[in-house]
């Protein structure tokens, strides 16, 4: 548990986090919450040669309200997200991160760059329709949370930038459910579904449902979506659209599910996240 | 001991805090890892990343180039070493096909993770660099992975022995099980996978070796500090006089620091090549692949009965995984649980037959309970399957079948003498605790509302206090040695008192439990007694600490050894005051004359005259009060209880919670109820976490897949419920403080608790059997197949099948890197 040997420096900037990762060349490797990094560097999984530490960024921390969206400093961190009730879902999906040490140390941008397909937050930015910003030599740029997660461990942040910034529309209106299905607590999710639904007078006015853990990268149930927009939002209803949580995904198996569980999950978690949602 | 009368109590039974916790939890405490001597080396091993293969070449070139790195060395290199390492269990009477284990591999590799090399360096960086430097050349090998399929022989894991089967061992009593069988009104039946665990001590493995002046000192994160000295005595050819271990703090062991660690080995023999002290640190990656694992057999089990209920036979055949080779006491496992095959019931015939058998995997050896959590599982599991296909309530099939009161001392069918039992008493405890009536009503309330609650109950009973010498010795059970405990108690001029014991402690809380016992029968406070432990140098001879025998083995010498202090201060304190010895008693913390309790003498007023002023003492009576003594207990224990799980079992997900337990347990006369309750809050853990959580799983290549915290599920406080613990206290005529062992209970009772609970939960879904672990896919597999066939399959094969694999890794988190270095 000893990680290979890599040279350290502190970024004072956003540019000069950009500076540094230009000059350290292809092995250079940010370095936020260090909660994904470090322990695939303890396991020597990745052994990157230059960490450029983000921690006296400050330009990276906080968290701005603006009318319809939240603009969230891609610093802050996991715990803090917890704390905001007025983030809806984000907070509610926050909690259930890990425990409280690891929701103290990661960070929003951590996660989102990271890309981990079993990771929480992810799909709750594709079902939200948020985007990230981020900056590099080039200058700045704003990714769609459908154009950000490309595999596994991929995003389309490129190699040199920095993510500065996670947008999330403020959803006003929408009731929100999070149903994370772990062994233990503490565990990354076998499944996770996320969803906002927009009710009016009992009827669905709009849907949006992401799925954790379903594939290489989070999903969107669209199926479901499509088959519970404009429809009453009554057990049966949410039941049949639920049904249709897991078709078009194709999830591998791993030590503690088979493709076919994980699907039955899907569907089984999808119709729970609805009710909830439904009821708020 | 019987001459010395008990004195009365008054520290014993109290729930004393630990006297260890301030320095644990302010982090004053010495682990290994704390030391630094000077000159120090450090080592890292290089590791097999197949699981059976030839070892080609070695290129340690690049390792060596290094700055930094003073040496490789390879198996061939410790050619010099005089004994393999050991495995000390010979049953006259039976053969058994031992492989060799030296400490670095010499030509092939058997598991992923065996020694390949050793490197040694300036710091612990460097030699975790330059292990990776070093160029193993592999000739893969076939690879056998399941135990029953070793059995066939088509893979051999050691060519040399021509099979891979190293022993059979039978045990039969009470008559022929066959006929018994037969004879039997029903006869019940299953395949019973307990599978493979991790002990996972909180403080992985470790050592210091020093060799310096002809003389090793090795500090090592052990269990057994005396049985190390012998066999670095032996394999070094070192006399013993010359050689002292010390255990320091120790975080945990759970029975996988009750070894003779092939890296303990490899940097005492590096340290006199190099004339200098070198320390290697187990990182938790090598302690989830190269620490011993526990349990691991496939069980077939039958068990007869009479229509009314009456257990008539019960036999078990027992196919255990040794993995590749033998650690300390790999092939007893099963035996040690077979003592306690009858359980805490009048069961008239029975046999154990059992077959070792060698796989590509890592060594099992003891991890708590050792051989009886799994006899108890397989008992408590089917006593349960037997109610169901008699239709007797299965509270009501235990009691009709339970040992009496009245028959205690009772000898099984295989010879063994429980000491005392009453067991009816502890159920009906559990019961009024419990309350069955509402509990069914609850359950069938929650089912209409579509939660699946569920109740489980193990009634048990173990074997412990490891052991009396002659019947475990050598020309008895087969034992390397005999098991008796050692105790030394020295009164300080002061009349503050070191007490040295053999037991080696790692968690337990031995030094707030033996103050008590002393403090009270020397007449002073556990605050001014000293309990040290773990160090050669210091006590005599000791056993070490396992099997849940510190109390009753090293707590009685303790114990006595005290009692003979007593009773010299009597006789001092009865010659100051012109008293009888006779008429002297411990009272309020002094040595006073009975019925005027005035006159007296304190501890210290005595040392006094044993160590300050002669004059005072009586003629030719030795100077000074200290104590030394060995205690060879003239019986095992048999602690017993009723342990009673409550699950909820989500129909959807399959996931099972445990939402409720009740313990009732027996250990004797409580010494200090706080470390009971402790012992058994720890042990049911270890039970839930195997029932439900914990598995180690490789794969068919024979990778670990399971290599870090993030796949090997360990439950968390999350995961358990508060427990609600009780005791009745039926003492034990084998030892004059009349205790049982506790430390081993509740993992030896939890386990057939919670499958019982979930079939409970199940049984009208059509589900009447589940192997463990009860993971959410298991159980959702389980509900499928039964609701796939109208009825149910009354045999579900859930133990065969292991989860399909694919990423690997349960999370995302890291896993273990093919090859499993750390
Ligand atoms: C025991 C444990 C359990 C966990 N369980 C969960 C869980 O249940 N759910 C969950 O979602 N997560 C879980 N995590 C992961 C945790 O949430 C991580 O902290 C988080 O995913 C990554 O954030 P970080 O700030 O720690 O990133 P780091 O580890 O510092 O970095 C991760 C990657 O992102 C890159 N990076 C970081 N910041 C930026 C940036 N601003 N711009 C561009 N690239 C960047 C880094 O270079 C690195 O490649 C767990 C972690 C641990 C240790």
């Amino acid at each position: 548990m000893i990680g290979a040997e890599f040279d350290y420096a502190v970024a004072e900037s956003v540019d000069d986090a950009i500076a540094l990762l230009a000059e350290g060349g292809e092995d250079a490797k940010l370095l936020a919450g260090g909660h994904s990094l470090v322990p695939l560097m303890k396991l020597r999984f990745a052994a990157p040669s230059l960490l450029v530490d983000l921690r006296r960024v400050d330009e990276l921390r906080g968290i701005q309200t603006g009318g319809d969206s939240f603009r969230i400093g891609a610093l802050t961190r996991h715990a803090e997200l917890q704390a905001r009730a007025d983030m809806g879902l984000v907070a509610a999906v926050a909690t259930q991160i890990a425990d409280q040490q690891v929701r103290n140390r990661g960070t929003i941008g951590g996660s989102l760059a990271h890309g981990d397909a079993a990771a929480d937050l992810p799909a709750v930015l594709l079902a939200c329709d948020g985007s990230v910003v981020v900056r590099g030599p080039d200058g700045e740029r704003e990714i769609a949370a459908a154009d950000l997660f490309e595999g596994y461990l991929t995003t389309t942040v490129a190699h040199g930038e920095v993510l500065t910034e996670v947008r999330l529309p403020a959803l006003t209106g929408y009731g929100y459910g999070y149903e994370k299905f772990n062994r233990r607590a503490e565990d990354w999710a076998m499944v996770g579904v996320s969803a906002l639904v927009k009710s009016d007078g009992g009827v669905c006015q709009d849907v949006r449902i992401g799925l954790t853990h379903m594939g290489a990268t989070p999903l969107r149930a669209s199926a479901a979506e499509d088959a519970l927009r404009g429809q009453p939002l009554d057990a049966e209803h949410i039941a049949a659209a639920a049904a249709l949580a897991a078709d078009a995904t194709s999830p591998l198996g791993d030590l503690n599910a088979t493709p076919e569980y994980k699907q039955h999950l899907a569907r089984v978690l999808t119709r729970r996240a609805l009710t909830t949602a439904s009821a708020a | 001991m019987s001459t010395v009368e008990v004195p009365p109590t008054k520290h014993v039974g109290q729930s004393l805090r630990r006297k260890e916790d301030p320095r644990l939890i302010t982090g004053r405490a010495t682990y290994v890892d704390d030391l630094a001597l000077p000159g120090m080396l450090h080592a890292a091993v290089v590791r097999s990343p197949e699981a059976h293969a030839r070892v080609v070449a070695i290129d340690a070139s690049a390792a060596l180039a290094r700055p930094g790195i003073k040496a490789v060395y390879t198996g061939e290199d410790m050619s010099d070493l005089l004994a393999p390492l050991p495995m000390a269990w010979a049953p006259p009477g039976v053969e058994i096909k031992t492989p060799e284990r030296w400490p670095l591999v010499r030509g092939h590799v058997r598991h992923m993770g065996d020694a390949v090399a050793l490197v040694i360096g300036d710091d612990k960086y460097v030699v975790v660099d330059a292990a990776a430097d070093v160029e193993v050349e592999y000739e893969s090998l076939p690879v056998v992975i399941d135990v029953e399929q070793a059995l066939k022989d088509e893979v051999l894991v050691h060519a040399s022995l021509g099979t891979n089967k190293t022993h059979e061992w039978s045990m039969g009593g009470g008559g022929d099980i066959e006929q018994a069988l037969a004879a039997s009104d029903v006869v019940v039946q299953r395949r019973i996978v307990n599978h493979r665990t991790a002990g996972a001590a909180m403080e992985p493995r470790g050592c210091i070796a020093e060799y310096r002046a002809g003389a090793l000192t090795v500090w090592s994160s052990t269990q057994v500090p005396h049985l190390l000295r012998l066999f670095y005595a032996v394999q070094m050819g070192i006399s013993e006089d010359k050689v002292r271990v010390i255990a320091p703090e120790v975080g945990g062991g759970f029975g996988g620091k009750l070894q003779v660690c092939a890296e303990e080995t490899m940097c005492a023999w590096a340290s006199r090549k190099l004339g200098r002290p070198v320390k290697w640190i187990e990182t938790r990656s090598e302690n989830m692949a190269v620490s011993h694992h526990g349990r691991d057999q496939v069980d077939y089990v039958r068990m007869g009965a009479t229509a009314d209920g009456k257990i008539t036979a019960f036999h078990a055949k027992i196919i255990q995984d040794l993995g590749a080779y033998f650690g300390l006491l790999t092939p007893m496992i099963p035996e040690l649980g077979a003592f306690v095959m009858t359980g805490c019931y009048a069961i008239p015939v029975v046999q154990t037959d059992i077959v070792g058998v060698l796989t590509n995997k890592f060594f099992t050896d003891a991890i708590r309970g050792a051989g009886r959590p799994e006899m108890t599982h397989m008992l408590e599991v089917m006593i349960d399957q037997l109610a169901e296909e008699l239709g007797i309530d299965p509270i009501e099939l235990r009691r009709r079948n339970f040992i009496a009161p009245e028959q205690f001392p009772y000898e099984t069918p295989y010879g063994i003498t429980y000491d005392s039992g009453n067991y009816e008493a502890a159920l009906d405890r559990a019961l009024e605790i419990v309350d069955m009536e509402a509990f069914r009503a609850e359950q069938a309330d929650l089912r209409s509302r579509g939660v699946l609650r569920g109740i489980g109950f193990s009634t048990y009973t173990e074997i412990c206090g490891l052991a009396p010498s002659r019947a475990v010795g050598p020309s008895g059970f087969g034992l390397g040695i005999g098991l008796y405990e050692s105790a030394l108690v020295r009164v300080h001029p002061t009349g503050s008192v070191t007490v040295y014991t053999g037991a080696s402690p790692h968690g337990q809380g031995h030094e707030t439990g033996f103050a008590q016992i002393v403090a009270d029968r020397v007449g002073t406070d556990p605050s001014v007694v000293e309990i040290v432990h773990g160090d050669t140098a210091t006590g005599p001879m000791g056993l070490g600490t396992y099997g849940s025998r510190s109390l009753s083995v090293g707590g009685v010498a303790v114990a006595h050894a005290a009692e003979k202090i007593a009773q010299k201060a009597r006789e001092i304190v009865a010659h100051n005051l012109e008293a009888d010895p006779a008429d002297i008693e411990v009272r309020d913390g002094r040595f006073s004359l009975k019925g005027d309790p005035d006159q007296g003498m304190t501890l210290a007023e005595v040392a006094g005259c044993a160590y300050v002023d002669a004059t005072k003492m009586p003629e030719g009576m030795e100077l000074g009060l200290e104590q030394a003594l060995i205690y060879d207990p003239s019986n095992f224990v048999f602690p017993f209880g009723t342990h009673v799980c409550v699950v909820d079992v989500d129909p959807e997900t399959g996931k099972v919670e445990v939402v409720r337990w009740v313990a009732v347990d027996d250990c004797g006369p409580a010494v200090n109820p706080m470390l009971i309750d402790g012992q058994v809050h720890g042990g049911i853990v270890h039970g839930i976490g195997q029932a439900i959580y914990e598995q180690v799983v490789y794969d068919e290549r024979g990778q670990l897949v399971t290599g870090t915290f993030v796949d090997y599920a360990l439950p968390t406080t999350m995961e358990v419920p508060s427990f609600e613990t009780d005791r009745t206290e039926t003492k034990s005529p084998s030892n004059s403080l009349g205790v049982k062992g506790i430390g081993e209970a509740g993992t030896i009772a939890a386990t057939p608790a919670i499958v019982n609970a979930v079939i409970d939960a199940l049984r009208h879904e059509g589900i009447s059997f589940i192997d463990m672990p009860l993971t959410p896919l298991r159980v959702w597999q389980a509900l499928e197949q039964a609701r796939g066939d109208g009825n149910g399959p009354r045999d579900s094969e859930q133990g065969a099948s292991l989860p399909a694999q694919g990423e690997g890794s349960a999370g995302s988190g890291p896993t273990i890197p093919e090859g499993g270095r750390s």
